[in-house]
């Protein structure tokens, strides 16, 4: 009923078309020269947010279950990448020495048995699923268990993210502080800083958002999927229907924190940055927003949320830094105000004021019948 | 795509930057946070560098080029610096940047500068341990605060140093360092206070207390110092960062500890942090920087008046124009302009490698702190002054030491 999936018939190939797109056209234009390293970049950058916004959605749009701490499953999967990368810098780093230069600077002398096996990159892969997906298990089993639903769930995921920012602030942890990990120099033997590499990093980028989004669509649209959006309409109908519902929100959970976790380990190579700050709820709620205002309980929606807002954001602080807030805040209340569905339902939203007024209008000449076809679904 | 040319179009119409002429002006970035936690300090600094490219543009440019700023919001958003920046060096293709305030801004951008091949000019005290060819630091290395400081303290018959700080680099970097230079002193390990962290093989990897950020709670923190400064002749080495002096100094206070009993010398409380912070509970406590704004001197006159007077008629959307003061990032992001327009100017090009060479041949510039001279280490040599907090949130001042040479690398050099 009211958020359903949009039809597959007009939208299949326009999503096809915007994959080919994500995938060869950009990278082509790229390499062409067309479209500049820099903006390529910045698209990765936007695509790797643009997962994040389909792993919130499959929770929030599609399970009801609103998670205000996606930010920390992203966050740990950029780290698990980023121990990897930082140890790839070897002695390329301002002490010349094979430890990580910010323990070098606590006057650390050898490497933390924790920090060792992440020398192999199969390893440090597999982290990035490990990690994420085992802390929302754990939560999520304590969590869907306890029956803690709506908002207490919201808070409980802002508690937890909140957490682990304090906990990755600190130095005692070793993983970088304040500071986090920074200055990464190769990836599997190659450049970062060449634009090859970060072209093959855009690519994989795009190829996991297309991934992402068609096996979100296959899974919400099978039995599973209904099931989903039937604890997310009516919890109780499910429960006292013989599902456990519990172990069907708890997948859910865990699926969108690995969705999550693999773009933050895409994301670290591409911003060559990640440090505590990423954790810290604001992330988390900025990344809802895109969700909000791309159209919750669609896929292609919280792409474009993510895009659209982040590359709002990229402009605006470069053509008004002093206004940039109050353009994207102004931009958050108008479409929170006129366009309910977002910015993927506006198509639907004007054909219906233009239908509307045309039946409006043929209703006011007598000799025209009126039309049979509704908008509604 | 739409993050280029849409904007681009919109600037050009909006702003009126495309009516000047390329080549009677040079593109000079602005990379601070404006917006964020940090944008309390750092907007300061964005004001003071607007100021400045005024006063040179008014003065005929650099070798006879207006000075076009391209200011960028960083948010305190530390990915976002690395993408400012990167937009700053490959769309706007500045000549030089002038930004950060956080050291981990800097981490973020200096992969970027390097790659790049950019300059950027760092104004803000910090830890030290880099040497980038790609950054010139304008900044107070560790041995042009806290050793002075140290120094200080000696001199006026502390024998017991207890060490506090925010727990992020800044802080841990310089309280090592401390730590071997107390020893060097002759300072025994019994009375350097606020703890220490070794590791498996005994080593002392960390010393002193540190708090986290936000941190509010200092009743136990004060309560051990109180019973470490009970033989009269103790003093607290203060890196604590912004809001958390406040709750500090008030337990401080309360505690009955006082300026007297037990100075305290910060190192991250500047005349425009008491725009935010309230002075009363700090009266009598020192700071030591390589500026005050009550220096006397007549280039320190001319700065103040000719900033004020430029404030007054400033149209920068939101500019604060009440109760402005000046402070050591200010005007060391103030030297960095001039320092870089007499590198350009010797070197007669605004290539990097070039105004790079002109850096480092030693450049001196009178400032509003006194003389200051780049070094071949991209630092600056500057006067160092010890001040004392009045209520009205100025210092006066008590020490000054004079062309102190500033090193980046210090750790394990005092024994």
């Amino acid at each position: 009923m009211s958020s359903s999936p949009v039809t597959s018939r007009i939208h299949g190939p326009l999503l096809i078309a915007a994959a080919v797109f994500l995938v060869v056209v950009m990278p082509a234009m790229n390499a062409l020269g067309w479209v500049d390293h820099f903006t390529l970049n910045l698209w990765g950058k936007y695509l790797c947010y643009g997962i994040m916004a389909v792993a919130i959605d499959l929770l929030w749009g599609y399970t009801g279950l609103l998670c205000l701490g996606q930010a920390l499953f992203f966050s740990l999967g950029g780290y698990m990448m980023g121990m990897h990368l930082m140890l790839m810098i070897g002695k390329l780093g301002a002490y010349k020495s094979d430890l990580p230069d910010f323990m070098v600077f606590l006057g650390h002398t050898s490497l933390p048995a924790f920090w060792k096996p992440f020398y192999s990159f199969p390893f440090a892969l597999a982290m990035v699923f490990i990690v994420p997906g085992l802390l929302a298990l754990v939560f999520g089993y304590l969590a869907f268990r306890s029956r803690i639903k709506g908002v207490y769930f919201s808070i409980l995921t802002q508690a937890l993210t909140y957490g682990a920012a304090l906990l990755f602030f600190r130095n005692d942890l070793l993983m970088g502080g304040n500071n986090g990990f920074t200055d990464f120099r190769t990836m599997l033997g190659a450049n970062l800083r060449d634009p090859n590499t970060q072209r093959i990093l855009y690519i994989c980028t795009a190829l996991l958002l297309v991934g992402t989004v068609a096996g979100c669509r296959w899974l919400t649209r099978s039995r599973f999927g209904l099931i989903q959006r039937a604890i997310r309409d009516s919890e109780n109908r499910v429960l006292f229907s013989g599902y456990a519902t519990a172990n069907f929100k708890l997948f859910i959970f865990v699926i969108s924190a690995m969705i999550a976790a693999a773009a933050g380990a895409l994301y670290v190579p591409q911003v060559g940055i990640i440090n505590p700050s990423e954790m810290t709820p604001d992330k988390s709620l900025e990344a809802v927003v895109w969700v909000a205002l791309g159209g919750r309980g669609t896929l292609a929606g919280p792409v474009i949320g993510a895009i659209s807002i982040n590359a709002l954001k990229s402009w605006a602080t470069r053509a008004y830094p002093d206004l940039w807030l109050i353009i994207l805040g102004g931009s958050f209340v108008l479409v929170v105000m006129f366009m309910p569905k977002g910015i993927i339902g506006l198509p639907a939203q004007i054909s219906g004021i233009i239908t509307r007024l045309r039946r409006r209008r043929q209703a006011t000449s007598p000799e025209t019948t009126p039309p049979a076809a509704s908008t509604e679904p | 795509m739409i993050s280029r040319t849409i904007p681009a179009a919109l600037a050009a119409i909006t702003l009126g930057h495309g009516a000047l002429a390329a080549q009677d002006t040079v593109k000079v970035g602005v990379l601070h946070s404006l917006s964020g936690t940090m944008a309390i300090s750092e907007t300061s600094l964005r004001d003071v560098l607007l100021f400045t490219f005024d006063e040179i543009n008014a003065a005929g440019g650099v070798m006879g080029k207006k000075i076009e700023p391209v200011v960028v919001d960083g948010a305190s958003n530390w990915p976002l610096f690395a993408e400012k920046a990167k937009q700053l060096l490959d769309q706007d293709k500045v000549a030089v940047t002038f930004g950060c305030w956080t050291s981990v801004s800097r981490k973020s951008v200096l992969p970027v500068f390097e790659e790049k091949k950019g300059l950027l000019f760092y104004p803000v005290q910090y830890e030290g341990e880099e040497m980038s060819p790609n950054i010139f630091y304008t900044a107070e290395a560790v041995n042009q605060q806290a050793t002075p400081a140290v120094d200080y303290m000696l001199d006026e018959g502390k024998k017991k140093f207890y060490l506090i700080g925010s727990d992020y680099v800044y802080p841990q970097t310089t309280n090592l360092i401390l730590l071997e230079y107390l020893l060097s002193k002759k300072v025994p390990l019994e009375n350097i206070g606020g703890g220490f962290t070794k590791d498996s093989s005994g080593k002392i990897i960390s010393a002193g207390k540190y708090t986290p950020f936000g941190h509010t709670d200092y009743q136990q923190i004060v309560a051990e110092i109180k019973q470490f400064a009970a033989s009269g002749d103790a003093c607290i080495i203060n890196t604590l960062n912004g809001d958390t002096n406040v709750p500090f100094f008030k337990e401080y206070a309360a505690a009955g500890l006082t300026a007297e009993t037990c100075p305290v010398v910060s190192f991250s409380v500047s005349e425009d942090e008491f725009r935010g912070l309230p002075a009363s509970q700090l009266v009598g406590q020192l700071g030591c920087w390589t500026y005050f704004q009550s220096i006397k001197s007549p280039e320190n006159a001319k700065f103040i008046k000719n900033f004020k007077s430029w404030l007054e008629k400033s149209d920068v959307p939101g500019i604060v124009k009440e109760g402005r003061v000046t402070c050591s990032p200010m005007v060391l992001s103030y030297n960095g302009v001039y320092l870089w327009k007499a590198a350009v100017e010797k070197a007669g090009s605004f290539d990097v490698d070039k105004v790079n060479a002109a850096l480092e041949s030693g450049l001196s510039f009178n400032g509003p702190g006194g003389k200051v001279t780049t070094q071949k280490n991209r630092h600056l040599t500057k006067n160092v002054y010890i001040g004392e907090t009045k209520a009205d949130g100025q210092f006066k001042i008590l020490k000054e030491y004079e062309g102190v040479v500033g090193e980046p690398f210090l750790k394990g050099t005092y024994k």
